[in-house]
């Protein structure tokens, strides 16, 4: 039977009562008393230097209670970028800064040069536009693409950096000439150039903001939607603005997704807040759509030369890439991290490969910001990796299962230290491996083939085998890397005098089930039931300073936290324990909710532990402080490698060119897992991201800079019908070794291992269908391309 | 500003709108009933979808003073008269059709709008009928399967094929 509460039982959201009822309370739910409208004024140029802004006429017209512009920033601080990163030749990357609002210049179409406040949004719109008109915006000549972007030194995105690059890194750079002559010795050299298409986030809540000062106290408060509150207040609060931290509470409620776009700080918090202390009143901000496209931080946009060096029966010997990585406009938080550290470690994937080289060349354009999206660099290095073995195994007349098997890392290996410098801890590739054939019944895909073909279809199947590193991070390992901030997290068990338990953490949901699963956790260790563990998270005048939740870490990082809290409580409740029940306290145990005397059957509960720790009277009180409420900070020994293999089949019409995914196999490996329910439904909603990546999204912009992609009309999110439903299995466990609940992460799997899965899965159509001469097709693979492609 | 009134959720309500003021607006900032969502503004994403007279109908696509007069009914009048879960609500927390909850609201009342023309539909039907309705959290598996489920069908072995 499976379990049907705490650890590995999929016990119901308890979140979702709200959410289904329209109880939930987002950002822009919120109507405070004399709250006033931001608006911003966004450029419709991708490139141009800002004249004169005649905020006369603006300002008079009605409603109108302020108008902000870039001027009004010029004194405080940038966004600052969370990574430094080396260029290989030693010197450090170039750091723009990165205003508030645009000032002198603006860089990409929908870059914030002016705000205005008024009291109804209508009213700030309509000034918003007379502003734009009175506005002297003199268009330079955009830079969009990444090559002509390097080549053409006199056009530049910011003044000072001449060749538009901001660094140009090399991973592991003292391995480069081993990696040269292991590639020239190979004796057959596989190459592929790619493009991992730009993707816009498309989190369905777009951002919202509300700033609010209490001139009394000088305090101030931002309501927003972020992933990581207390990251945001640091860069707001010390970075920006500079607001002393102790003076700034930052409160992330319900958050309608993120996916990545929310971690980082953008304009918008700092303006809301700065309009909130000049007019001594709340301003809300709410983005429309449109400037979700135009301004949250993209994600991908790599162009890549991956080679492969191989023997004849392909054993992989080296791996060698290049890549221009585009970082848009500005660097935004973590966007020089993502292609580098996040994508460049993960180059080798499962495979023992003795060689690899990674170049990345980050460059900037008049493009939004791009940064980590779901995945984060992983997505990049695994499409790249299984693409080129895939086609490979096309060169040599090899079995991509077979391939894989023979290079796949074996259990025995473990742990295994990476030649691109991560410590894989434990996994079986095999295992998932098997599995995924084993679901997929590779055996049978020939009758389905045949099938396929009678209804004028033809059918392809891919693979990919897929690793990530998670839990992220080790802090010690970061900072040496480059990171700015710790990667650690927090969490405090509050055991309240009549028993019940509020826990803060430092990890915060927007989807994922927190609320549910961390109170899972607390109740199998503690004993008692679910519903009497509250999981408070998002406020950080409430919770413990936690880094949030990216990179699939909130359990792995923050959920250790929490539990090593727990574990104090039990260690503080046993000497209570031992004082009432007048034992030695190494007599006590605590089991099923009781502390009990070794060996008799003396006990107590654990709510009579609690009542007396808040009600000391018979009590340790000479030794031991009342209350228990205990705080723990986790910093993770090492990332945690979920990894798993994907199998895609699609149909291919011939005529049309569409793409249809009809079934799609996931054997992942998270370690253990805590609620199925929500694991599963984490892999199919990253699995259906990353069928969007490979058949849909493609975001473009023109030669001029304007995105053409701006809107749902435009942008093809991934609908009900354009994806499957999908097989999944998490039964291949090999749990985390340096965590306490063995946990790895499961939020981004989906979205890494499933696109080389269906594009491989094309391929390997069309080669069926004869048409033996397609080598690639970039993602998306849309119906044009897959019949130009035929049609050559 | 004109006055308009209508029927929402079975009470009779009443406000001060301009010609411009959206329904979704109105409900949302007029009534303070924030259940219902707006994530776009091209009318593709579906989580403003209310039912009017019964009807699905995007609420961010029409002016409040055009439907006066009018039955509107939005996700706040979707639970029993006893405050518990109605079966479709109920499908979708017993099969996970929910994430980060922000596209809920539409999903359930586009759902039960589709239950009320086909009682029973097929995985396409529901896939179909959702086309309106933008997910980006769940990649619709279980959207999808908690609607079939609250139609009475069994759900338990779905998977692709």
């Amino acid at each position: 039977m499976p379990k049907d509460h705490g650890i590995g039982a999929s016990s119901k959201r308890r979140e979702d009562i709200r959410f289904l009822t329209g109880r939930g309370v987002y950002t822009d739910d919120m109507a405070l008393h004399a709250q006033a409208a931001a608006v911003f004024v966004r450029s419709n140029v991708a490139h141009g230097r800002i004249g004169k802004i005649d905020t006369t006429k603006a300002s008079a017209m009605p409603g109108v209670l302020a108008i902000f512009t870039g001027e009004d920033f010029k004194d405080v601080g940038g966004n600052p970028a969370g990574w430094l990163i080396n260029s290989r030749d030693g010197t450090p990357m170039r750091e723009p800064k990165r205003p508030v609002l645009a000032h002198g210049k603006v860089r990409h179409v929908g870059d914030a040069y002016a705000a205005v406040i008024a009291e109804t949004v209508a009213q700030a719109k309509d000034a918003a536009e007379q502003l734009a008109e009175d506005s002297v915006i003199e268009e330079l000549p955009a830079i969009v693409d990444m090559k002509a972007a390097v080549a053409d030194a006199s056009n530049r995105v910011h003044d000072e950096i001449p060749d538009n690059v901001c660094f140009d890194w090399g991973w592991i750079e003292d391995n480069r000439a081993a990696v040269d002559a292991a590639m020239k010795a190979a004796p057959h050299v596989v190459t592929l150039n790619l493009v991992n298409n730009r993707l816009i986030p498309n989190a369905m809540e777009p951002r919202a903001s509300i700033g609010e000062y209490n001139p009394g106290t000088g305090d101030y408060k931002l309501t927003t939607t972020s992933q990581n509150p207390h990251l945001t207040r640091l860069l707001v609060a010390a970075f920006v603005l500079g607001i002393p931290e102790n003076k700034l509470t930052v409160v992330a409620p319900d958050v309608g997704g993120g996916f990545g776009s929310k971690i980082y700080h953008y304009g918008e918090e700092a303006l809301v807040l700065a309009a909130a202390k000049k007019l001594g009143r709340p301003v809300r901000w709410t983005a429309e759509r449109s400037e979700s496209f135009l301004t949250d931080a993209h994600g991908r946009d790599h162009v890549t030369k991956i080679e492969l060096g191989c023997t004849k029966d392909g054993e992989i010997l080296a791996i060698r890439t290049e890549t221009l990585a585009n970082v848009g406009a500005y660097l935004s938080n973590f966007s020089t991290a993502t292609p580098t550290f996040l994508h460049g470690t993960l180059m080798s994937g499962p495979y023992k490969v003795p060689h690899v080289y990674v170049n990345v060349k980050t460059v900037f354009t008049n493009t939004a910001p791009v940064d980590a999206y779901r995945g984060a660099g992983r997505p990049e290095a695994t499409y790249s990796l299984e693409r080129v073995i895939d086609q490979m195994c096309r060169e040599l007349g090899l079995d991509p299962f077979e391939v894989r098997r023979k290079n796949l890392l074996t259990p025995d290996q473990f742990p295994y230290q990476s030649p691109v410098g991560l410590l894989y801890d434990t996994g079986n590739y095999q295992a998932t491996l098997d599995k995924a054939v084993q679901m997929a019944d590779v055996a049978g895909f020939e009758k389905r083939a045949a099938e396929s073909k009678a209804r004028g279809k033809l059918r392809g199947m891919g693979l990919s085998t897929w690793i990530e590193a998670c839990g992220i991070a080790p802090s010690n390992l970061v900072g040496i890397l480059g990171s700015r901030v710790g990667l650690f997290d927090a969490a405090t068990v509050r055991v309240n005098a009549t028993g019940n338990i509020s826990v803060m953490v430092g990890a915060h949901s927007h989807g994922q089930g927190h609320e549910t699963v961390f109170a899972q956790i607390v109740a199998e260790k503690l004993g008692i039931p679910e519903s009497s563990v509250d999981i408070v998270h998002g406020d950080t005048s409430k919770i413990p300073f936690g880094m949030g939740s990216y990179g699939s870490r909130s359990l792995a990082v923050c959920g250790t936290a929490m539990t090593k809290a727990v574990d104090k409580i039990i260690a503080k409740g046993k000497k209570i324990a031992a004082h009432m029940l007048e034992a030695a306290e190494g007599d006590i145990t605590f089991e099923d909710g009781k502390f009990s005397v070794s060996g008799t059957d003396k006990a107590k509960t654990f709510g009579e532990i609690a009542f007396s720790a808040y009600v000391p009277h018979n009590y340790p009180l000479e030794t031991l402080e009342p209350g228990l409420e205990e705080t723990a900070f986790y910093d993770p020994a090492n990332f945690t490698y979920p990894a798993g293999a994907y199998i895609c089949e699609v149909e291919v019409d011939e005529g049309t060119g569409k793409v249809e995914v009809v079934a799609f196999h996931c054997a992942d490996d998270f370690g253990n897992v805590m609620n199925p329910m929500i694991v599963e439904g984490q892999v199919h909603g990253g699995v259906g991201q990353g069928i969007g990546q490979a058949l849909l999204e493609f975001t473009t912009y023109d030669e001029n800079g304007q995105l053409l992609t701006g809107s749902y009309m435009d942008y093809p999110m991934p609908r009900a019908e354009d994806v499957p439903f999908y097989n999944v299995d998490y039964s291949c466990q090999t749990p985390c070794t340096h965590n306490p609940l063995g946990v790895k992460g499961c939020g981004e799997a989906g979205a890494i291992g499933s696109p080389p899965a269906v594009v491989n899965a094309v391929i390997d159509a069309l080669h069926r269908g004869g048409h033996t001469h397609v080598k690639h097709i970039d993602m998306p693979v849309s119906p044009s391309r897959v019949w130009s492609a035929i049609n050559g | 500003m004109t006055k308009v009134s209508m029927t929402v959720n079975g009470k009779a309500v009443s406000g001060e709108v301009e010609g411009r003021t959206l329904l979704s607006s109105f409900l949302r900032e007029g009534l303070g009933m924030t259940g219902t969502h707006v994530g776009c503004d091209t009318s593709q994403c579906g989580a403003c979808v209310v039912h009017v007279d019964g009807k699905p109908v995007k609420s961010c696509t029409v002016f409040a003073s055009d439907v006066a007069g009018a039955t509107v009914k939005t996700i706040e009048g979707m639970a029993n008269a006893d405050g518990s879960l109605s079966v479709l609500q109920q499908s979708f927390q017993d099969h996970h059709g929910l994430q980060c909850g922000f596209c809920t609201p539409g999903m359930v009342m586009s759902a039960a709008a589709l239950l009320a023309e086909n009682p029973r539909p097929t995985e396409h039907e529901v896939r179909h009928y959702l086309e309106g309705n933008i997910c980006r959290c769940t990649g619709y598996h279980n959207i999808v399967k908690s609607v079939m489920a609250a139609s009475g069908q069994d759900v338990s072995a779905l998977a692709a094929e």
